[in-house]
């Protein structure tokens, strides 16, 4: 290669390298602020913002929701293994919320502890299939696994 | 020998009259392929179990959002080439990126919105994928003006490198966000490495659109390729002949002296 | 592999979901469509303007 050439491009490997270093460090630096929602055991530890509106997300716990009768009032816990977080709510929740589903929810800590939600997405998972297959592997127990696609711990 | 090879491919003139063949039968294969994985995703593919038919989405959504980031790195090592060897095709392939990254990064922005809706339950939310693939969308926006922002087109080319260099370190970024942050967007379905979670019923129409998608994606890039190739070299004696030959054909009650007799 | 709808109407409709798929779908080949018109169209207008100013250089040759 011709020395221009190659001097061209140790500059352009330069910019490369050093943009991505600048912005990798400046990411890292706000890791904690890209994070969309706190894990119910960072909550339960007391290392979220007092008396601001945040965002927590877990599994919804399997058997926890129950209904008001007369109202759109909800409540159930949100979970990630580690720690639990009691959620109430009212307004319609999204379609694929679900016991044992994620869910990702926006509001703020009571005094009681109580997470006072304004807001409830349902968090799916990247697997796909045919509701006969699913049917399938319910007999078998291997969909019971709740939220499996979940990583909690990073 | 390499190299001689290499070097004939930067002749914007021989990539242009090489490609001509190329366009009938790749715009054959892409509207096959489009057309065979669009019926094959939206009606015959099995519903998911928990979405429903919104999953159905995911057909043009992930071949979308493929093509938004492969286009990108193809930018950007044209740029680099261009850059290096200061060779004058490699920028027109660069500029001819940028439109079609940026409408591909829409389409799949647009897509998952809509996706969101019924299934997350919102249109839009600042996750870090989301919001990564939104700063891939202006970066593409950045690099088309940022061309056009200088008097000489030289300068532009060089800039719009530059910056299209800079900003690939979004594109792992993208792809990592969803494994490296607490994120609504769920993980990749489609993996490099081990197996896809998806049954293989829906998996295949899938496949048969991120093919597709790629061959839209040549296709698009020649054509663009080609126009820009005519405008920049709209001095040469090549072109001349070549606009004097086509109006020729459409035109015969006007007789056209030029070109070859200049 | 069969088609998985009881009629045409189930089809578009898709248990509610129409609406969201069907806008998906529209608005992708529409961009898809402009994204190959574009480079076309652009050539022509080149063709078409480079045509021209031959004709104006070979009625006043100087």
């Amino acid at each position: 290669m011709h020395p221009v050439r190659k001097q061209r491009l140790i500059i352009v490997l330069f910019i490369v390298v050093f943009s991505s270093l600048a912005i990798g460090l400046m990411a890292y630096a706000l890791r904690e602020n890209i994070n969309l929602f706190y894990p119910p055991s960072k909550i339960a530890a007391g290392e979220v913002p007092q008396n601001t509106r945040i965002r927590a997300g877990g599994c919804v716990k399997p058997g926890s929701v129950s209904r008001a009768s007369d109202s759109l009032l909800v409540s159930f816990v949100i979970t990630d293994g580690g720690a639990d977080v009691p959620v109430t709510y009212s307004g319609i929740l999204p379609d694929l919320f679900a016991e044992g589903e994620a869910a990702v929810v926006n509001g703020m800590i009571n005094d009681a502890g109580v997470f006072e939600a304004t807001e409830v997405l349902a968090k799916h998972d990247e697997n796909y299939v045919p509701p006969e297959v699913a049917e399938a592997m319910k007999d078998k127990g291997e969909h019971q696994a709740s939220c499996k696609g979940m990583t909690y711990d990073s | 020998m390499a190299w001689q090879w290499f070097h004939r491919l930067g002749s914007p003139r021989w990539f242009y009259e090489k490609t001509q063949a190329w366009l009938p039968w790749l715009t054959a294969i892409t509207l096959v392929l489009l057309v065979v994985g669009s019926i094959w995703g939206l009606a015959f593919a099995p519903a998911d179990a928990k979405q429903g038919n919104s999953y159905r989405i995911i057909y043009i959504h992930v071949p979308a959002a493929f093509l938004a980031l492969a286009g990108y790195y193809i930018m950007a090592i044209s740029g680099a080439i261009g850059l290096i060897w200061k060779m004058k095709l490699p920028y027109m392939v660069m500029k001819s990126a940028a439109p079609i990254g940026a409408a591909l990064t829409f389409v799949s922005l647009v897509t998952g919105s809509i996706w969101g809706k019924p299934t997350w339950g919102t249109w839009w939310e600042w996750d870090a994928r989301i919001t990564s693939m939104l700063i891939l969308f202006f970066l593409y926006l950045g690099i088309m003006a940022l061309q056009q922002a200088f008097h000489s087109r030289d300068t532009g080319d060089k800039a719009s490198a530059i910056l299209a260099l800079v900003g690939t370190v979004n594109i792992p970024i993208i792809y990592k966000s969803v494994d490296w942050w607490y994120t609504l967007h769920q993980p990749a379905t489609i993996k490099f490495v081990g197996e896809s979670s998806i049954h293989p019923s829906m998996l295949y129409p899938l496949l048969i659109m991120v093919i597709a998608f790629y061959c839209f994606y040549a296709l698009a890039l020649l054509l663009y390729t080609r126009a820009e190739i005519l405008r920049r070299e709209s001095r040469t004696q090549w072109v001349n002949e070549l606009v004097a030959r086509q109006a020729g054909s459409v035109n015969h009650d006007i007789p056209v002296k030029g070109g070859s007799a200049v | 592999m069969n088609f998985q709808f009881d009629s045409f109407a189930s089809f578009i409709a898709m248990n509610g979901h129409g609406p969201f798929v069907w806008a998906a779908y529209g608005i992708t080949f529409a961009v898809l469509a402009y994204l190959l018109a574009s480079p076309l169209l652009q050539r022509r207008r080149f063709v078409r303007e480079q045509a021209r100013q031959q004709r104006i250089a070979n009625r006043n040759p100087d």
